[in-house]
Order: structure tokens, then C-alpha cells, then sequence
């Protein structure tokens, strides 16, 4: 862990000004992995080696909360599960000194309360563990870019989550707790295996215009209301 | 224990002569032979066919796992021979006392007789131990074991009991008059028998439940590092032969990371029968990635319970996804499945090299029957959308029957 938090550990200077950025070696995205899995660590480093910026690594919540602060990464890939209160309590932790951080979850857990739970706290998307290394780094990428990333079982989820309609009365904000006939077709199709691409190519829409539904979705996610998103997540035993 | 699974009538010699440790056939010559005293050996088999328990299917099977040490002692001449002389012992008492057999006199002494062969077969692991131990250096002659060992006061009460109770009857005798007194003589022996085996009842049973929740404590761990052995560790020890292939190694170790989760976490049997949708879909990707070289991606949106039409559906999937796994050339399978209100769609994608559909169906009848015809069986659509190089969707719907 010595080589995962370069430098001492920081003196609280809570809003601070960040640290002046490091310079950066062409566009190359600076990324802070996160894991209890030292195996797991390792095979990501490897995978990601040369076609990211590796700045630091962490096993748990607090060294990880330090260490993101003190590196100022552009990405963090997250596991959902880590000793000393989750995925959910890192980006709780460095939202407030670091807004700026971009979180994406990976997770070997496909228990939807832990997946839904984390994309609430602000990760912007969920891959699997088992996702190629191509794959993952098309999604650092993307979610650097301010856009969201959907797994097709995190697709399948958010379906889930927001199936039937709200007893009336229950919805202060329908416009976040329903999604639109073109969000539930995006998702549909994320969750039948089509990339962005082939799902614009269907859809006959701009690969761009799929991203805005899809965050649009991912907002709706972390902002609805539905009380179904609490009370399923934490009924749903789906491990 | 009476073992009714090697009798002639109701297992009793069978089940004496196994805790005994001799061949059955020597109990039965001694039964038969005290029979002929007077009824002696009858009613002895009557008292032994109710006081000892039969063997239950569980005991079998216990006894089989337990390495059967509690059921069947090595055999012994001096245990055969004690048999015998036992007998014969029975025998002349009852002739010496009374050569006429008189009722009287030969039903106390069958109690009494009946006494210790109980107190003999019944007694606990250790204690027969004992008994085996000493009735082997001095045969015939149990009662040295009583008196010599002087180990419990029960067998010393309860010998003393039954000798009074004999005695009582033999001074007795020779008035002819005293019904009552035998009567008594019978009372004052069945309280020594049953002191004698009073306590030991209760042990036994005390005994035998710890060791019923004992042997369900080692099944269970037995069962878990069966389990273990079975899946994980075999499963490991493939994945460092296979350490040269990463795509066989993935497979194998997605296919048991399913499992173990299936094990660990779901209620449902993973060898019986899914009850649900998505717990046939678990089983659907798991079949495939195990036979054929590729990831099943299965994601569910809603559940049911299965029934004869959602089980065709499954069926049609399978054949589907099936063929995507071998003909596709791509490594990965979508599944795709959603319950919707009075409806559910199921979708299997892949990214191969995809067919002419028009061209196919004429020889493939995979494709028509096991999909498009088994939807229709079930009042069901299916669409296989495919080009060359675009890769394959096929599309199933069925409309839900409440």
C-alpha cells in the first residue's frame, strides 16, 4: 500500500484550492483504482497499464478518501465492496473536498441495493468485473467525459426499479420519476447487449443524443424520488 | 435392536445375536431349545419382541456411517460358547427344579431369565464393553461380572431383587398354595428388572439423540467440504492447467463463481428443478458457458414463477442461445429478458458473423422447430432478425395466461 499513497498524508485543508494540476502527459486520464482485492488490484493495473494515468491505488474507505484528495485523480474506478463502509462512503467522503472527482463503480456484487446504492451516492455508471480491458477503458474514458456508463445488468436494474407506475398522489416530480418511452427503448437495448453505437444505428439517433438520454437516466436515478428505488433496493434479494 | 431385515419371525434373535456377536442361528437353537421348557424360550422372545426397539432405517444407516461399531461386535467362540452354556444352564435349572415344569414355577424363572439376557443385550457401548470383556475371560458365569466388578449399585440392587424374588418363589414352592406369593415373587423380580434397566433406558435414549444431532453437525461439514472438493478446488486445479488458455480459464471460473453463488446464497436445490424465471435463466447461462466456449450475459427485468408455457419459452431461448454460442463465432451472448404487464419479450443477441434467415430455414430445423415452432405451440411469436457480418437477434414474445 506504501506505493498507493505517494507523500505523507495530507493536513486537513478542507475547501482548499486543489493542489496545482500535475502536468499532463498528452490526454492521457489520471485514474485512482480502489479495491480490497489485491488480486483483482493487480490485474487492473496490468490491463490498464500504458493506456492510463495510474496515480494511486487504495484497499479501503479512509486511505482511499486520503489518497484521492491528495492525487486529485480525473477518474476513480470504485469497488462497491471495501472494508470500512463501501464504494458508498468514499464518494461521500471525497465529494465534499473534491466535486470535482468522477467515480465509476466496478463491482464483482450484482446485488442491486449495492449497485443502485452507489450510483445514488454519485458514481457516474456500474461495469462488471468481468468486462474486457477494452471495454473498461472506453468506459473511464467516456465517464471522464462527463457521460454516463451503463452496464447492460445495471440497464436492467434502473428497468426494474422504475417498472409501473407510481400510486398517484405518491410522485412529487414526474418528470424525474418516470422515464420517457425513449429512455425505457435505450435501456432496453443496453440491456439486450448494444453498444452506444449499434443503439444509435437502430435508434436512427446521434450517438450523442443516446448519451444525453442515457445520463438523463442516471440523474433521474440519483434524484428521483420514487420510493420504490429505496424500499426495492434494500427488498430485492437478487445477489 | 430388533432387526426386522434378517428374521425368520420378528427379528429378535437376529438383532440379540448381533450385539451379541454370534451367529443368529445359535440364539434360535437356544429359543427353540428353552421352548421345549415349558414355554420358557416363547415367552422369553414375547418380553424381548416388545422391550427392544426395532432397528430404524436411520440406525442403519448411522450404524454404516459410524463404521458399524455400535451394531456388530466382533464374533468370538467365548461369546458363542457363553450362549450355549447359558442355555444349557436355563435348561437344568428349570428340569432340576421341577421335571414336571410346573406353570408356576417355570414363568418367574423366565422373567428372571428374561432379565438379565435384556440387562446383557441392552446395555450401553460401555458397559458392554465390560461385559464382553469379562464374560470372555470367564464364560458362562455371569455373574462374577456383577459381583467381581462391583461397579453399579443398580446391578447390584437389581441382582439382588431378582435372586429374592426367585428365592421368595422356591420357598414358596413347596406349599403348592401360595398364588399370591408368586404373585409377589413375580412384582418383587420385575422391580429389579426394572431398576436394572431403568436408568439405562433413559441413557440410551439421551445417547442416541446427541448422537443423531452429532452425525447431522459431521454430515453437514462432510457435505460443505464435499462441496468444496467438488466444485471449487477442481475447479481451481483446472484453471492452473488451463493457465495457457485465459478464454477456457475464464469460463471455468465464471461457471463456478455461479455456482458457489447459487450454493452459498439461493434458497432453490441447484440440482433440482428451478422454480422461477430467473433462476432457469441462471441455470440456462450456466449450461452454455460449461459446454460451449463463451459468456452468457443473462439479465432479468421481473420474475415468475414457471409454468408449462414459460418453460417452452426457456426451452426456446436455450436452442437460441445455443446456436448464437456455436455459429456466432463471438465469445459473448446477450439474454435479455423482461416481464411486462399480460407480457414477457426475450431477447439473445450476439456480434458474430450473423446468416441469411431466408436461406437457412429450408435445412435447419433448429431454428424452425425448436424455436419458432415451440413459440407457436404456446401461443407465442419469435423473429430471428440476422445479416451476414451483423450478427443475430433472435426476438421471443408470449403473452402472459393468468
Amino acid at each position: 500500500m506504501s506505493d498507493a499513497d505517494p507523500g505523507p498524508p495530507p493536513p486537513p485543508i478542507p475547501p482548499a484550492p486543489p493542489p496545482p494540476p500535475p502536468i499532463r502527459v498528452d490526454a492521457q486520464v489520471r485514474v485512482f483504482l480502489v479495491d480490497d482485492h489485491r488480486l483483482f488490484l493487480a490485474g487492473v493495473r496490468a490491463e490498464l497499464a500504458g493506456r492510463v494515468d495510474l496515480v494511486g491505488e487504495a484497499t479501503d474507505v479512509e486511505t482511499a478518501v486520503d489518497g484521492i484528495v491528495a492525487t486529485g485523480p480525473d477518474v476513480v474506478l470504485l469497488d462497491v465492496h471495501l472494508p470500512g463502509g463501501g464504494g458508498k462512503a468514499v464518494i461521500e467522503a471525497v465529494r465534499r473536498r473534491r466535486p470535482d472527482v468522477v467515480f465509476l463503480a466496478l463491482s464483482v456484487s450484482d446485488a442491486a441495493e449495492d449497485v443502485i446504492g452507489v450510483i445514488r451516492a454519485g458514481a457516474r455508471g456500474y461495469v462488471t468485473k468481468t468486462i474486457s480491458a477494452d471495454d473498461l477503458a472506453d468506459a473511464v474514458l467516456r465517464v471522464r467525459e462527463g457521460d454516463a456508463v451503463f452496464s447492460p445488468r445495471l440497464a436492467g436494474f434502473v428497468l426494474d426499479a422504475f417498472a409501473g407506475d407510481l400510486p398517484s398522489g405518491k410522485s412529487l416530480d414526474p418528470e424525474l420519476d418516470q422515464l420517457t418511452p425513449r429512455e425505457r427503448e435505450v435501456l432496453r437495448l443496453i440491456a439486450r447487449g448494444y453498444t452506444y453505437k449499434e443503439l444509435a444505428r437502430r435508434l436512427g439517433l446521434s450517438i450523442k443524443t443516446v448519451e444525453t438520454h442515457v445520463s438523463s437516466v442516471l440523474r433521474k436515478l440519483q434524484l428521483s424520488s420514487r420510493h420504490e428505488l429505496t424500499r426495492w433496493a434494500t427488498d430485492r434479494r437478487l445477489v | 435392536m430388533r432387526r426386522p431385515d434378517d428374521r425368520v419371525f420378528a427379528g429378535v434373535c437376529a438383532g440379540i445375536a448381533r450385539w451379541l456377536g454370534v451367529d443368529p442361528t445359535f440364539v434360535r437353537i437356544a429359543v427353540v431349545l428353552l421352548s421345549f421348557a415349558n414355554g420358557v424360550g416363547v415367552v422369553a422372545y414375547v418380553v424381548a419382541w416388545l422391550v427392544i426397539p426395532e432397528v430404524g432405517a436411520e440406525e442403519v444407516e448411522g450404524a454404516a456411517v459410524l463404521g458399524a461399531e455400535a451394531d456388530a461386535p466382533p464374533a468370538g467362540y467365548q461369546r458363542s460358547a457363553a450362549v450355549v452354556l447359558m442355555t444349557l444352564g436355563t435348561l437344568l435349572l428349570v428340569r432340576w427344579v421341577s421335571p414336571f415344569f410346573p406353570d408356576h414355577l417355570v414363568w418367574p424363572a423366565a422373567c428372571g431369565a428374561v432379565g438379565l439376557g435384556i440387562l446383557w443385550s441392552r446395555s450401553g457401548e460401555e458397559d458392554r464393553a465390560r461385559w464382553r470383556d469379562a464374560v470372555a475371560r470367564l464364560p458362562g458365569d455371569p455373574f462374577a461380572v456383577l459381583t467381581g466388578k462391583g461397579m453399579w449399585l443398580r446391578f447390584h440392587i437389581g441382582g439382588l431383587l431378582l435372586i429374592a424374588g426367585l428365592g421368595w418363589f422356591f420357598a414358596a414352592n413347596p406349599t403348592f398354595d401360595g398364588v399370591g406369593q408368586v404373585g409377589l415373587g413375580m412384582l418383587v423380580t420385575a422391580c429389579g428388572i426394572a431398576l436394572l434397566l431403568g436408568p439405562w433406558i433413559v441413557g440410551l435414549a439421551r445417547q442416541l439423540r446427541d448422537e443423531r444431532g452429532e452425525r447431522i453437525r459431521s454430515e453437514e461439514r462432510a457435505d460443505m467440504a464435499a462441496h468444496l472438493h467438488d466444485s471449487v478446488l477442481q475447479t481451481l486445479a483446472l484453471i492452473q492447467r488451463h493457465a495457457e488458455s485465459p478464454q477456457q480459464s475464464r469460463s471455468l471460473a465464471r461457471r463456478q463463481e455461479r455456482e458457489l453463488r447459487a450454493w452459498l446464497f439461493d434458497a432453490r436445490n441447484p440440482d433440482g428443478s428451478p422454480a422461477s424465471l430467473a433462476a432457469a435463466l441462471d441455470r440456462l447461462s450456466n449450461d452454455i458457458e460449461a459446454d460451449h466456449d463463451v459468456t452468457v450475459d443473462v439479465v432479468a427485468v421481473g420474475d415468475l414463477p414457471l409454468d408449462e408455457h414459460l418453460d417452452a419459452l426457456v426451452a426456446a431461448l436455450r436452442e437460441a442461445a445455443v446456436n448464437a454460442a456455436k455459429h456466432s463465432g463471438e465469445p459473448e451472448v446477450s439474454v435479455y429478458v423482461e416481464v411486462e404487464d399480460g407480457a414477457i419479450e426475450a431477447f439473445v443477441r450476439d456480434r458474430g458473423k450473423g446468416f441469411d434467415p431466408s436461406a437457412v430455414y429450408g435445412d435447419r430445423r433448429g431454428i424452425a422447430d425448436s424455436i419458432i415452432g415451440r413459440m407457436a405451440r404456446h401461443g407465442g411469436t419469435a423473429k430471428v432478425r440476422s445479416a451476414p457480418g451483423e450478427g443475430t437477434e433472435v426476438t421471443l414474445r408470449m403473452s402472459l395466461h393468468e
